[in-house]
């Protein structure tokens, strides 16, 4: 495709971090930049370029235009079709006003106090299973694996219909969880994919630094709340911010464990404000804005975590 | 707490450090037993009763079974489940791969142009299926409908007509998949060794040779898994489809989790929805095993 010139040196990557074989990155700091890419592509103005640009122009416009259209339609007065565009006509917030008045800030506070409960629950959970699982030894510890592993194999989905029946009824304490916020936060709380995470990071721990706590005369809870838990940091950030997505993205979930739709989380809460006919389209938008947000926040401030999380979970299959 | 009582006892009773490992388990092993476990028992427990509220239930055998299996709006549900799985799967590795080829790089400005194509990511799946619902506003003013027009294609009724309604919930489901493919190949394009490209640079091979031999085989393994995790999701789409089209118009989105939920929640049949449940339950394990199995044999060799 394209014919480039030598290139000057490049500076290292620091996205080798995410390869699965951890190398490849230090040789390339003497070979010229068109063997960085598969494509060879030249940061040199020239026919590749302009390709390239127009090429990312387009993924632009497919993948994240969209999100511009739905912000600018939330802040429009009027918006269908043809006025929906990047920018909003006669700028008004009226939209977000109206879906206050029908009640999406309540709506979005069930989504956050689940949301929070639940990646709190999640993590405290997996920390804990996962510090039994990578820093002792016990009979039957494969199993406990395997059936960690099941959880991620038995969606929402499938076991939709009996756990709304748990959920009206927890076996044995016989309490009806349907309408709290409990009957959310709970069943996430066991999530295998998070103590797979933290058992393979705190498998790589030093045993020294355990050692030498140990011979202080550290306790187990403390050892993992002052040795080991600072030490895992950077995978508590990835499995906080997957969690925080997987969280947010449930639906089905929200939806059985209501009693009636004032229990719905923002984003099950969407379907009641489409079907409303007394509002627009815009005020939807306001909604799926207003339910955008915190996913966007938390995205922005923490990608970093989610990407290496999910190149990481993959390649290591 | 029954989990305690299952550690090993050693020569004098449970010792302090045999207990302690399960105490630790203890929180994570309740939740999962509770609210996964048990519903999946009782669900395939379920799928054997006529289920009758006030009444008691009823041993039906395996008539639910053979009522859900030949039913023909659940077959054609199969048929969709596995159009969308498919669908869905090769079009997001496809898309994803150019995607990974296209951002390939260390540039910041690439950076900011993977943060931003990876938003569709993150965004709820309810949210994508409102923010697509307006992109395919029916009339010619829709975003996507406008956008054909440059292109000289009329206005395609697409959610409204029962021949465009699967491939537009593909279409979406393509969207939001692809990046997520994208970053796991782009891991995969990382580790390709560099001198490779060199080499061939070297000898003269084409573009096309340099793809189809040095940058696919050492994405494979990072390809398995991705087409792994989209072959498993895809059976089990749900959100995606419940969220856009519902499963309409006339049944023509519908996919196999969408029609068990109609069954179970909006007909009151839990015997029989319980039935779907645990078919794509048995199908959905049969396939993860059995990918495991090659993936493990892939490894030896």
């Amino acid at each position: 495709m394209s014919a480039p010139a030598l290139d000057p040196v490049r500076t290292p990557s620091d996205e080798v971090a995410v390869s699965p074989t951890g190398r490849g990155g230090k040789q390339t700091r003497t070979t010229p930049a068109r063997f960085d890419t598969a494509l060879g592509w030249s940061d040199r103005p020239g026919l590749g370029m302009a390709l390239r640009v127009l090429l990312c122009v387009i993924a632009l416009a497919i993948f994240a235009a969209p999100f511009l259209t739905i912000i600018a339609g939330a802040f429009s007065k009027n918006p269908s079709g043809s006025s929906l565009s990047f920018l909003p006509h006669h700028p008004t917030l009226l939209n977000i006003r109206v879906a206050g008045e029908r009640g999406i800030w309540d709506y979005f506070t069930n989504s956050l106090v689940i949301a929070g409960g639940g990646l709190l629950l999640q993590l405290a959970v997996s920390v804990l299973a996962a510090y039994a699982l990578a820093r002792h030894r016990f009979r039957g510890q494969a199993l406990v694996l395997t059936l960690f592993m099941l959880t991620m194999m038995l969606p929402e989905e499938v076991i939709a219909i009996p756990l709304s029946l748990v959920l009206g009824h927890v076996p044995v304490v016989g309490l009806d969880l349907k309408g709290t916020v409990w009957a959310v936060i709970l069943p996430l709380g066991a999530w295998g994919f998070s103590v797979m995470l933290l058992t393979e990071f705190m498998k790589d721990i030093p045993t020294e630094i355990e050692e030498a706590a140990r011979i202080d005369g550290v306790g187990e809870l403390r050892m993992l709340w002052q040795v080991v838990l600072p030490l895992c940091k950077p995978a508590l950030g990835v499995a906080g911010v997957l969690g925080f997505i997987m969280i947010w993205d449930q639906y089905l979930l929200p939806l059985i464990a209501a009693k009636d739709p004032t229990d719905y989380t923002v984003t099950v809460a969407l379907s009641v404000l489409r079907t409303d006919p007394e509002v627009g389209s815009g005020v939807v938008l306001a909604g799926a804005v207003i339910a955008l947000v915190p996913s966007l926040v938390v995205y922005l401030l923490l990608q970093r975590s989610l990407v290496t999380g999910i190149a990481a979970g993959a390649t290591k299959g | 707490m029954t989990a305690t009582v299952t550690a090993p006892a050693r020569r004098r009773g449970p010792s302090k450090k045999a207990v302690l490992p399960w105490l630790f388990l203890a929180p994570g092993l309740l939740l999962a037993v509770v609210f996964k476990f048990l519903p999946m028992g009782k669900g395939i427990w379920l799928s054997f009763f006529k289920v009758r509220p006030f009444l008691g239930d009823k041993w039906v055998g395996l008539d639910n079974y053979t009522r859900v299996l030949s039913d023909h709006r659940f077959q054609d549900a199969i048929g969709h489940t596995l159009v969308l799985g498919v669908g869905i799967s090769l079009g997001a590795i496809l898309v994803g791969f150019l995607l990974a080829l296209l951002l390939e790089g260390q540039a910041r400005s690439l950076k900011i142009m993977r943060t931003a194509v990876f938003l569709p990511v993150v965004t709820a799946t309810a949210v994508v299926g409102e923010l697509w619902r307006l992109m395919y506003y029916p009339t010619s003013d829709g975003l996507v409908n406008s956008a054909l027009g440059f292109l000289g294609i009329g206005p395609v009724p697409f959610l409204d007509n029962p021949d465009t309604a699967l491939w537009a919930t593909m279409v979406m489901g393509i969207w939001m998949a692809a990046p997520y493919n994208m970053v796991i190949i782009l891991a995969g394009l990382a580790g390709v060794d560099r001198s490779l490209y060199e080499a061939a640079a070297m000898d003269g091979v084409s573009l096309w040779q340099r793809l189809r031999y040095i940058t696919l085989p050492a994405i494979r393994p990072a390809l398995g898994v991705v087409l792994t995790l989209a072959a498993i999701r895809g059976l089990r789409v749900f959100t995606e489809v419940y969220v856009l089209t519902g499963g309409g118009p006339a049944g023509s989105t519908d996919v196999w989790m969408t029609r068990a939920y109609t069954l179970g929640f909006s007909r009151n049949d839990l015997g029989g929805a319980s039935a779907a449940s645990v078919v794509l339950l048995c199908v959905t394990l049969l396939l993860t095993v059995t990918v495991n199995y090659f993936r493990k044999r892939g490894d030896v060799r």
